[in-house]
């Protein structure tokens, strides 16, 4: 057992695990965000009166959703990168670490639009009705007594979509962000392989420690923050 | 009703194919147990090699091409399997101690670098082939001809492996990375311009170079600077080292090993690094 946590040592004393954990970190923030917004939008033309919105709202998804991660971050790096010479930075890292932004935004808009959309169906009918006949048209109405009521509905399956984000966060070493935790793990495993079973538990536990919290925390604040009807 | 059935039928097919899998690596335990005879008589040995990397090793439709695989034969041969008794396993850089300690393979000739780190999990017999770190550079590039004159310049290497980090911190510190899953599309990143050099050992480079896709529009710079001695893995408990050494020996001095070389990166001009090539296997542990 202290032969075991000695490996430990020797790993952290190696390699800066912590770094690479921040960069997932760093990845999830950014792409939370943007896909919130983003997911806001594409929920509000899903439940917009105007067809044409309705029809993008729900084609976006179905296509986005129902793309690989893996395949969005390679098409961004081939296609976008390599073929179109897009860029977004002079220095590579930034660069790819913006790829990887988008790559998790475009992807999780589609489910945050969608845990909003079942936050919508918590409010009950009579709320939308109440805000036309008060003279409200869509927007006003959305914003004013729809959006609030059904972002309170909708925090556990947020909180999901937000786990999900922060482990998928390691797919992003496929538009090349470097620096984070597979690709941290991969080079452990290729130079200390024979620490195999101590590197597996510094990224499980990683993991775990980051994930955890986020699940207490959305369970809580659901529960605290739903409307009582 | 009908979704109740297509739900069953679904369960049923994923209950087949879970079954299907703990029945195949069964079979591969046991196999990987009961052979531990040099000679094989009616038995199977199993090779884990690289499927990706063209002139090492390659899976082309059905067969396998490429240096590893080249030297894999000769050497099963001499321990008594013929080319059908052979069965290639995959087996990614990650993953090779793991086969190895587990019995999935018997052998490993997977550009598998003998390290101290390594030796403590797995036994090696060899090195066949000693390759150093080189750049692969377009056709027409000549500004590039060692790691010291990518300052500046745009280098891709492949996910996990140190070659392209070590430049970065002892060569060129203005050198901007790229980290790809493969070296096929570190290629594809290179010809379309985006960037100025690749970054592996040489031979590796060589044979992506001798692709007839990449032909005539990149070519390895020569320069090699670091020393990557490639052994045959092996299982800790084996009794095969020195026959495998003895076979790498023979191979060398019949010429077989200079002609699986030059076979497997014809057209590209490259040479392995005369001063180390042909290695001389080391004393077994």
């Amino acid at each position: 057992m202290g032969d075991f946590l000695s490996q430990f040592g020797e790993l952290f004393a190696i390699y800066d695990v912590p770094a690479a954990f921040w960069v997932n970190i760093q990845l999830t923030f950014w792409a939370a965000i943007f896909s919130l917004i983003l997911g806001t939008v594409l929920a509000l033309m899903r439940i917009s009166p105007i067809a044409s919105l309705q029809w993008a709202g729900a084609a976006y998804v179905n296509i986005l959703r129902n793309t690989p991660l893996t395949v969005i971050m390679t098409f961004l790096f081939l296609a976008v990168w390599t073929q179109l010479q897009i860029t977004l930075s002079d220095d590579f890292a930034q660069n790819f670490f913006r790829f990887g932004v988008i790559g998790l935004t475009v992807y999780h808009a589609a489910f945050v639009c969608e845990a909003i959309r079942s936050g919508v169906n918590t409010v009950p009918l009579g709320q939308a009705e109440a805000a036309r006949a008060i003279g409200l048209s869509f927007l006003p109405a959305a914003r004013l007594i729809i959006l609030p009521q059904a972002f309170r509905g909708a925090i556990a399956p947020l909180g999901n979509t937000l786990i999900a984000l922060l482990k998928n966060s390691t797919v992003a070493v496929a538009v090349s962000v470097s620096t984070e935790t597979s690709t941290l793990m991969r080079e452990m495993i290729e130079s200390n392989a024979n620490y195999i079973y101590a590197i597996f538990m510094i990224f499980a536990i990683g993991f775990a420690v980051l994930v955890i919290p986020i699940g207490l925390l959305t369970t809580f604040l659901s529960n605290r923050l739903a409307v009582r009807r | 009703m009908r979704t109740r059935h297509a739900g069953a039928a679904a369960l049923a097919a994923l209950t087949a194919l879970t079954l299907a899998a703990c029945g195949g690596s069964d079979v591969g335990g046991e196999g990987g147990g009961d052979e531990t005879g040099g000679a094989g008589g009616g038995d199977t040995i199993k090779i884990g090699i690289k499927f990706d990397q063209p002139g090492l090793g390659y899976q082309d439709g059905s067969e396998y091409t490429g240096f590893d695989t080249d030297v894999a034969r000769y050497v099963a041969d001499k321990l008594g399997y013929s080319e059908d008794q052979i069965e290639w396993v995959e087996a990614p850089s990650a993953n090779r101690e793991t086969m190895l300690q587990t019995g999935q393979v018997d052998m490993i000739f997977a550009t598998y670098s003998i390290t101290d780190e390594r030796k403590e999990q797995v036994a090696f017999a060899g090195p066949y082939f000693i390759a150093g770190q080189d750049l692969l550079v377009a056709e027409d590039n000549t500004d590039i001809t060692g790691p010291e004159t990518l300052e500046g310049k745009n280098l891709c290497s492949v996910t996990g492996s140190t070659s392209a980090q070590r430049i970065k911190d002892e060569y060129a510190e203005g050198v901007q990375l790229v980290e790809r899953p493969g070296y096929a599309e570190c290629v594809t990143a290179l010809t379309a311009g985006q960037v100025d050099a690749v970054t592996t050992d040489d031979i590796i480079l060589a044979g992506l170079a001798a692709q007839p896709a990449n032909k005539g529009k990149v070519k390895v710079v020569g320069a090699p600077f670091s020393e990557e001695n490639y052994g045959v893995g092996l299982p800790q408990d084996n009794d095969r080292c020195e026959d495998i050494n003895a076979a790498i020996t023979e191979m060398i001095d019949d010429g077989s090993w200079e002609e699986a070389v030059t076979s497997n990166t014809e057209g590209t001009g490259y040479t392995p690094n005369a001063d180390l090539n042909p290695p001389t296997p080391d004393a077994c542990a």
